[in-house]
């Protein structure tokens, strides 16, 4: 297992390929927490959803977005780690099959395509958590849909947070940027729902 | 018993790895040898490097192993330095 990741570790370094997968991590995560910051507001609106019909729901989109990361990155990364490596072939006037370059075109479209699907998909599954553990927060007195909307609130905030200390930017306004976002999100929807 | 002391490679080799790790994986691989990596032409994908080995014995093979893994390749054996062990005398 350490050899495997110290070898996964390599191939990203040698490819460059780290800076996709975080790429790929906050874009798809950040895509799995809106949308279900949106299904929870929408449900919210809706006023007479069911608890379970709103988990279904909820859990069905997760799956769906976390399928769609994982067949998309896999599909599109196979044919550009595919791409790049005919190019270096071509430059190289050689066959790099057994070399670490056909390796990681192997290895790095399952790796990237792992994180792209799990992102979208963990990050869900923790919204969601108020929404199973409901029974838990009624002697709170809090709604359900209310805490998972907090929860999914906090993920956008720390995802801002995150994509701050990549591009060295001070962590509040960053984490502030991305709550704006969910604000205007969440405006939208109470506007535009027909009640 | 014959042994290389000193080798100098022509080597094609892509960008990445850069220079560094290229000679951190040969000398992972080398280990008693000393290795001098000289950058001689860039092109858009690929370099050409000039790799220095110098070492008690220099194990060839092991080298154009983990040159080819690296997605190098060798152009020529620029120069190179063998020694022989001292002869052995029989006995009388």
């Amino acid at each position: 297992m350490a050899s495997m990741i110290a070898e996964l570790t390599r191939l990203l370094t040698l490819t460059r390929s780290h800076v996709i997968a975080r790429r790929y991590f906050v874009v798809n995560g950040f895509d799995g927490a809106l949308t279900m910051l949106g299904l929870l507001v929408g449900f919210y609106v809706s006023d007479e959803a069911r608890l379970p019909v709103v988990i279904n729901a909820c859990l069905g989109v997760a799956i769906a977005l976390g399928m769609s990361g994982v067949s998309s990155a896999y599909i599109s990364e196979v044919a550009e780690k595919q791409r790049e490596l005919r190019e270096l072939e071509k430059a190289m006037v050689a066959d790099l099959g057994q070399s670490a370059h056909a390796r990681a075109a192997r290895l790095l479209p399952v790796f990237i395509a792992g994180v792209n699907g799990v992102a979208p998909l963990a990050i869900a599954l923790v919204i969601l958590m108020p929404l199973y553990a409901a029974p838990l927060f009624e002697p709170l007195s809090l709604h359900p849909l209310v805490s998972a909307f907090g929860l999914a609130l906090i993920m956008i905030f720390l995802l801002g947070v995150y994509l701050g200390r990549i591009s060295h930017t001070f962590w509040l306004w960053a984490g502030l940027r991305t709550l704006l976002i969910a604000a205007a999100t969440t405006g939208l929807i109470f506007t535009l729902s027909p009640g | 018993m014959v042994h290389i002391k000193r080798i100098v490679l022509d080597v094609l080799k892509p960008h990445n790895p850069n220079a560094l790790d290229f000679t951190t994986a040969i000398a992972e691989k080398v280990p008693g040898c000393r290795i001098r990596l000289t950058v001689a032409a860039m092109d858009e994908k690929t370099e050409t490097v000039l790799l220095i080995i110098e070492g008690e014995n220099v194990p060839y093979s092991a080298i154009t192993e983990v040159i080819s893994s690296l997605g190098g390749s060798i152009h020529s054996i620029d120069e190179v330095d063998v020694e022989n062990g001292p002869v052995e005398t029989e006995p009388a």
